[in-house]
């Protein structure tokens, strides 16, 4: 029953996307100067049969209708409510509809926030973004169908992966999705400015809020993933440079260079080609990810069930996608003579560009090039973090240092007192660097230098942020947010990883041991019978021998009943100064447990820094639409 | 001129890049063992799963042919397949030889007690190194191999009806 309204559902949009190219061709042809009323109709009936079929799935879910291949696969009748409703997008063919629904909500939104802008540049935007529609929805018909049936009718689901039952799971998908998928709407708008000839200031204006709203998606949904990985996978780290993580990474680049590159556009009415480049570039690069991660080709904890088939359609739809583009971009495309004003503010936003690109191809390169040595020379290689921390943290350093003085250049110029108080503030982060340093009793030059870098960074934006509070200067806050919060992220994240401690060893009940100045004491444990998995549950006492405090660390290991599996859950606690980090694993056949405990200082910033990057996007989105 | 030289030099990497992942998705077969059809089984060391005992390949020369198969506990598809198991273990043409893969020896005695034992020989295979050697895929898979110890047919997944009636039909001919 489902199974058949989802299919109807699906098919109905299909029709309605041809319709729409349809119309938008013939209109395009008869230029009325504006979109007639059946086109924005079309529209609203495509959006409101996709988003249906998406909810006929979810309901698939919650009253677990196996005849559902997918809801078999992936849902349980003892799972809890929200895990069913999330389970919609925890496996390949649900989020591929949900990965469709942002398409097509997106793909609506733009026709009808636009209507400002020039019809057929609009016209032809919304043909691209159908023709991309449909590529993704043949795709979910032909292979991949969350409709399916099975038969006869299952009487209880496999259930879900239990890793994956866990609120920032369930929410860090679609966060991703809506930065991922929303860049194609920019794409579809590119190859909309090509065709139109609607360029320059007010392309950009057309495009900025759409940029600011995917950027700001993909940067949220990147740091619930990080979040769940410190927490879920139990050896305290949160970014591991897994090919997947990465392939969520290279679009965010890609936005990143568009956000600051967009801005010169629209002030300077320079840069256009490049601008029109890094619009392609970030869905070809979204879609690139996909490919890679679900046709099996990088393997990774994010692998879904590997499939041939599916990878090669996606390979020639993204052959299809990037050739037609590069050949749009090279016929439509004429030479212009564009000024750049070397003296300008602008100029310097450009350097962001540099540096976002170099990130861009270090990632790339360390991603695919595992592949391409497999393939041509037989060699398996992995890369793995050393590369990534040899190549990019060095270039963390003049990163820094520029995006605290670059925007400033004129009041810097302008002024030679200004330039004092530089100084002073370079001084000022040299000596705290020092006093962590002495605090801490460890020193290197490297993690010194980036230290000393993003104190830089801190203090200038906070002295911006300081005068825009004031009301002595009219700042752009989003640019202030997000730069303070990417100088307290690099801060945080450095003193994290150069001071945290990490003990590792094995107790049995009512054992203790002591290091340093902290000891852990295994208290008790016990069993405990949930919902949908046991759990034992382990008591350690944490006592601080400089100022006799005691807490206590509570980690499980749970054992679900469907999927029959186990999983570690970790015992954290949050201070405002560290977090204590503690997970216990059984030894086979033996009484002892194995712990892991640590002590990470200033985990929660790490979490704050990043949120407050978030903001930035935020606010750059609420200033644009005053 | 330049232009052009541009152009080519743009369609030429992107050309080269596709072309490479086009090879990267046709390669993933060079991980399994369907290509070694009609190859010798590698050698192989293991310890039994019950007790200290050590099975190796020269066990399975005895049999007329031996079904390998790798499974575990946590493994939610192995349970789709256990019944076809059972049902092959009633044949005496044919010997089964289970590979406990990366688990917990109490839940995999807790599962065969609970689902029942269709396994001659029952090894484990803790580090999963082992399904390294035989390029297995994922869990469960199943490698019929005959009398000279060579791979007859490869099954990736779970083993369904027709997998059942294909492998009595192979068994049972001559």
């Amino acid at each position: 029953m489902l199974s058949s309204i989802g299919n109807i559902l699906i098919i109905f949009t299909i029709i309605l996307s041809f319709l729409l190219i349809y119309y938008s061709i013939y209109f395009l042809k008869n230029d009325s100067g504006i979109i007639p009323r059946k086109i924005y109709l079309f529209s609203l009936y495509q959006i409101t049969f996709s988003v249906i079929s998406f909810f006929t799935l979810v309901a698939g879910f919650i009253v677990s209708d196996f005849s559902l291949i997918t809801v078999f696969q992936n849902s349980h009748t003892l799972k809890p409510l929200f895990y069913k409703i999330s389970g919609t997008w925890g496996n390949h063919e649900g989020s591929l509809l949900l990965w469709v629904n942002v398409l097509i909500i997106f793909s609506y939104l733009f026709l009808i926030y636009g209507k400002k802008y020039n019809v057929s540049y609009r016209l032809y935007t919304l043909i691209c973004q159908n023709i991309l529609i449909l590529g993704f929805l043949f795709f979910l018909l032909l292979n991949s169908n969350p409709f399916g049936i099975i038969l006869p009718t299952p009487k209880e689901g496999l259930g879900l992966n239990p890793i994956l039952q866990d609120p920032a799971l369930a929410v860090h998908p679609p966060l991703l999705y809506i930065g991922f998928v929303g860049s194609s709407v920019y794409f579809s708008a590119a190859i909309g400015s090509l065709l139109s000839g609607f360029r320059g200031q007010s392309f950009a204006n057309s495009v900025k809020p759409w940029v600011t709203i995917s950027w700001t998606f993909q940067t949220a949904g990147i740091i619930v993933g990080s979040i769940w990985a410190y927490y879920e996978l139990g050896w305290g780290g949160f970014w591991f440079w897994d090919p997947v993580e990465n392939a969520s990474l290279l679009p965010w680049f890609s936005m990143t260079a568009l956000m600051h590159s967009i801005i010169v556009l629209e002030k300077r009415d320079t840069l256009y080609p490049w601008v029109i480049i890094l619009c392609l570039m970030t869905f070809t690069l979204s879609v690139t990810g996909t490919f890679l991660v679900r046709s099996g080709i990088l393997n990774s904890v994010h692998t879904f069930a590997n499939d041939p088939a599916r990878g090669l359609y996606i390979l020639i739809f993204l052959v299809i996608m990037v050739f037609s583009a590069l050949i749009i971009f090279f016929t439509k495309y004429k030479k212009k003579n564009y000024n750049l004003n070397i003296d300008s503010k602008e100029t310097f936003m450009l350097v962001n560009n540099w540096f976002m690109v170099f990130y861009l191809f270090t990632v790339l390169i360390g991603t695919v090039y595992p592949i391409f040595t497999d393939i041509i020379g037989q060699n398996k290689i992995s890369v793995g973090p050393p590369f990534y921390n040899l190549v990019i943290i060095p270039i963390v350093i003049p990163f820094l240092l520029i995006m605290a003085i670059a925007p400033k250049y004129r009041w810097l110029k302008n002024n030679y007192k200004n330039f004092k108080i530089l100084v002073a503030l370079l001084i000022a982060s040299i000596s705290i660097n020092i006093l962590i340093n002495y605090y801490f009793k460890s020193y290197s030059l490297l993690s010194s230098l980036i230290i000393i870098s993003s104190i830089f960074l801190i203090l200038n934006t906070s002295i911006d942020l300081f005068k825009t509070l004031t009301k002595k200067m009219s700042f752009d806050s989003p640019r202030i947010f997000s730069h303070l919060g990417f100088g307290l992220l690099v801060f945080f994240i450095s003193i994290n990883f150069n001071y945290s401690e990490e003990y590792d060893f094995n107790l049995r009940v009512g054992e203790k041991k002591t290091f340093n100045n902290t000891s852990v004491f295994f208290e008790s444990l016990k069993l405990n019978d949930e919902k949908n998995y046991k759990a034992i549950v382990g008591t350690f006492n944490i006592l601080n021998l400089n100022n006799l405090s005691n807490i206590n660390l509570k980690p499980e290991i749970r054992i679900y009943k469907q999927k029959e599996s186990v999983t570690y859950e970790t015992s954290i606690r949050t201070r405002l100064s560290h977090d204590l980090y503690l997970t216990m694993s059984n030894i086979n056949q033996s009484e002892f447990y194995n712990i892991k405990f640590q002590k990470k200082p200033f985990m929660i910033w790490i979490w704050f820094s990043a949120l407050m990057i978030v903001l930035g996007g935020c606010l750059r989105f609420y200033k644009n639409e005053k | 001129m330049k232009n052009k030289l541009t152009k080519i030099l743009v369609f030429g990497l992107f050309l080269f890049i596709f072309f490479i992942f086009f090879l990267a998705l046709n390669s993933n077969k060079r991980y399994n063992t369907e290509n070694l059809i009609g190859e010798k089984i590698t050698d192989f060391q293991l310890y039994s799963l019950v007790n200290e005992k050590i099975l190796s390949s020269k066990n399975l020369r005895k049999n007329n042919y031996t079904l390998i198969n790798f499974w575990a506990s946590w493994c939610a598809p192995c349970k789709i397949e256990h019944k076809y198991l059972l049902k092959l273990n009633e044949n005496k043409n044919i010997k089964i030889f289970g590979i406990n893969h990366k688990d917990k020896k109490d839940n995999a005695i807790k599962f065969l007690k609970d689902l029942g034992n269709p396994y001659d020989y029952l090894a484990k295979n803790n580090d999963g190194k082992i399904s390294i050697k035989f390029g297995v895929y994922g869990i469960p898979e199943s490698i019929l191999i005959n009398k000279k110890l060579e791979i007859i047919k490869k099954f990736i997944g779970p083993i369904n009806d027709n997998d059942y009636k294909e492998i009595i039909r192979i068994i049972n001919y001559k």
